[in-house]
């Protein structure tokens, strides 16, 4: 599955990385997982905590329905088992943004079982990685060391929100597919609506555990399913964008494999990711702490879900990247390279599917992944928001399409469009931008280049190639609104080229 | 189960507990007592039978997804030790 292995060469000879991740996902819901607190970014500090949230003594968790529909939701997303009966554990230990001294999670009993996500290479070849599993756990408060040389300050407004933690198996071979693998799962998170996935806004976050064996071993471990076969793997904690995933990754296996060319030992433990320094380092804080407790949480009655209210969940399911990716492929005839750049959004996607409705399935796709994606990008602007709709980008086809405008042409009336001078034929009448196929007015033009240039005009006899210089003279003096079809054709009678 | 000073000492730590060296046989014993106690229920045949986390035989109950609390940080500060602006203050912790 994974025959995409990165190999790096150590002084003692070559090493392979394995990689698996627990991505975090904040459920997009308006309140919390066990409280009527709102969920929200910006907010002052502490104004959206309840009591429950703050664990005021006497206080119980009662559980958002709509976050166990969004975690089902995302297990069927994930082709994963749906465990009907699950229920929630406590995670104790103590850390200031945690009032309640535990963290009410799922530990025996996830609501989500064993899973898959299809990944994509930058070449576009695919792999697969397994997920272990997915369950609903209630997010920390924020801690602020910086505001004080003495003291910590904390806002309670994140703690009791909802988390999907997404556990896959260790499936990535390098920094490149753990990083893929990510963006991946975003992709289908944001299609579900289960999360927005916003990672500037920690929305996403992921804990990266790093090995490295000699080549051979993984088949092994895949052969298996024996760890043994492994090496020891250190968890990076709370990487939160997709650069830092890739540099901790690498900086993290460099380390291990010096140690261990060094005839040194790997010790299991969680390391934090220093995106200043680009390098990772031993959160000694956090060992001591490893021995978690869990048990099952009192407050709180086993979750026990009806198989029709799944059965209603999967009926909501929209179309998801994978299958959105298939259908593009067969109904417009587009290659996977264009159709995976227009399902990495829903929303471009859309835009896409309605520009094309009757139009040149793979020019249109051009317009809209190349021109109009650039410009979008360099606006900032989302594609929703696009100031060329997809009627526009349809219209600015056609013209293509019919001949009246050449392609370089076309590139001119989309700038004048994206500047708001209106829609793709009226900027055409307006600006006089027909291309000009009146052979007429052409022949008068061409006669007269081949009078002025014998020399050019004799060599064409010789070197059929040559034409191209006169191609390109007819087009200077059209203002390249000159049809390059049309002269091609007559230059051909005309120099027997 | 035997529990000693050891385990103590280290449940202790887990639990933020400062628990004086001298005190932790004794504690040790006592627990062991306890233990002891409560391993009784070891006699029970229990083979088959689905571990029960809760007495209470009713389906989840679950809240809509609508915001109903907070919005208050006055009263979720109101026991706060110690607060500058809205926010808790609490001894210096680092990474």
């Amino acid at each position: 599955m994974t025959e995409k292995s990165k190999v790096i060469e150590g002084r003692t000879g070559p090493w392979e990385i394995v990689l698996g991740l627990e991505v975090h996902a904040q459920v997009a819901s308006n309140a919390k997982l066990f409280s009527g607190a709102a969920v929200g970014f910006g907010a002052g500090p502490n104004e959206q905590v309840s009591l429950v949230d703050a664990a005021m003594p006497g206080m119980l968790p009662v559980i958002n329905g709509h976050c166990v529909e969004q975690a089902v939701k995302t297990g069927l997303g994930l082709k994963a088992q749906i465990n009907l009966k699950s229920h929630f554990d406590r995670k104790n230990y103590f850390y200031p943004d945690l009032p309640q001294g535990y963290q009410i999670s799922q530990y025996k009993h996830p609501i989500v079982g064993e899973g898959e996500v299809i990944v994509e290479h930058d070449d576009g070849s695919t792999f697969m990685v397994r997920i272990e599993r997915l369950h609903l756990e209630q997010d920390a408060g924020k801690s602020l060391h910086d505001q004080d040389p003495g003291a910590t300050y904390i806002d309670l407004n994140r703690a009791g929100t909802a988390l999907m933690e997404i556990v896959s198996m260790p499936d990535m071979r390098s920094a490149e597919e753990a990083a893929a693998y990510v963006k991946k799962l975003r992709t289908i998170l944001v299609y579900l609506g289960t999360s927005d996935g916003d990672m500037e806004k920690g929305n996403l976050r992921a804990d990266v555990n790093v090995s490295v064996c000699r080549p051979g071993a993984y088949e092994k471990y895949r052969e298996t399913g024996s760890f043994s076969h492994l090496g020891t793997r250190c968890e990076i904690k709370n990487v939160n964008s997709y650069r830092y995933i890739q540099q901790a990754i690498e900086y993290e296996a460099r380390r291990q494999i010096e140690i261990l060319e060094e005839g040194g030992s790997i010790s299991q433990e969680t390391r934090l990711f220093d995106p200043t320094k680009g390098e990772t380092r031993s959160m000694r804080s956090k060992e001591e702490a490893h021995d978690y407790r869990y048990f099952p949480d009192p407050d709180l009655l086993p979750l026990d879900l009806d198989p029709a209210w799944v059965k209603a969940i999967e009926a909501t399911l929209p179309e998801l990247p994978d299958a959105k990716k298939a259908r593009l492929q067969a109904q417009y005839g587009l290659t996977a390279y264009d159709a995976q750049v227009l399902i990495t959004e829903q929303a471009r996607a859309d835009f896409y599917e309605e520009a094309a409705k009757g139009r040149d399935a793979k020019l249109t796709a051009n317009w809209v992944t190349n021109d109009l994606a650039a410009r979008l990008t360099a606006g900032g602007f989302a594609i929703e928001d696009s100031p060329i709709k997809p009627a526009g980008i349809a219209e600015l086809v056609q013209l293509i399409e019919e001949g009246v405008i050449s392609s370089k042409i076309a590139k001119d009336v989309f700038e004048r469009m994206w500047a708001g001078e209106g829609a793709a034929g009226a900027i055409v009448e307006k600006q006089g931008l027909r291309q000009v196929s009146d052979t007429g007015e052409l022949e008068a033009i061409i006669d007269k280049l081949i009078a002025d240039n014998p020399g050019q005009a004799a060599q064409v006899k010789e070197k059929p190639q040559a034409i191209g210089w006169f191609v390109g003279q007819v087009m200077k003096a059209t203002g390249g609104k000159a049809n390059p079809g049309v002269i091609n054709g007559m230059l051909r009678a005309k120099l027997g080229g | 189960m035997a529990i000693d000073a050891a385990t103590v000492r280290k449940v202790a730590r887990l639990a933020r507990l400062a628990q004086p060296e001298e005190t932790l046989e004794k504690l040790a014993g006592e627990l062991n007592g306890i233990m002891n106690w409560i391993e009784q229920l070891n006699e029970v045949d229990t083979d088959g039978v689905e571990p029960m986390t809760s007495v209470v035989q009713v389906p989840t109950p679950m809240r809509a997804d609508v915001v109903t609390e907070g919005g208050d940080p006055e009263v979720v500060l109101s026991n706060a030790p110690r607060r500058a602006g809205n926010f808790f203050v609490v001894p210096k912790v680092v990474e």
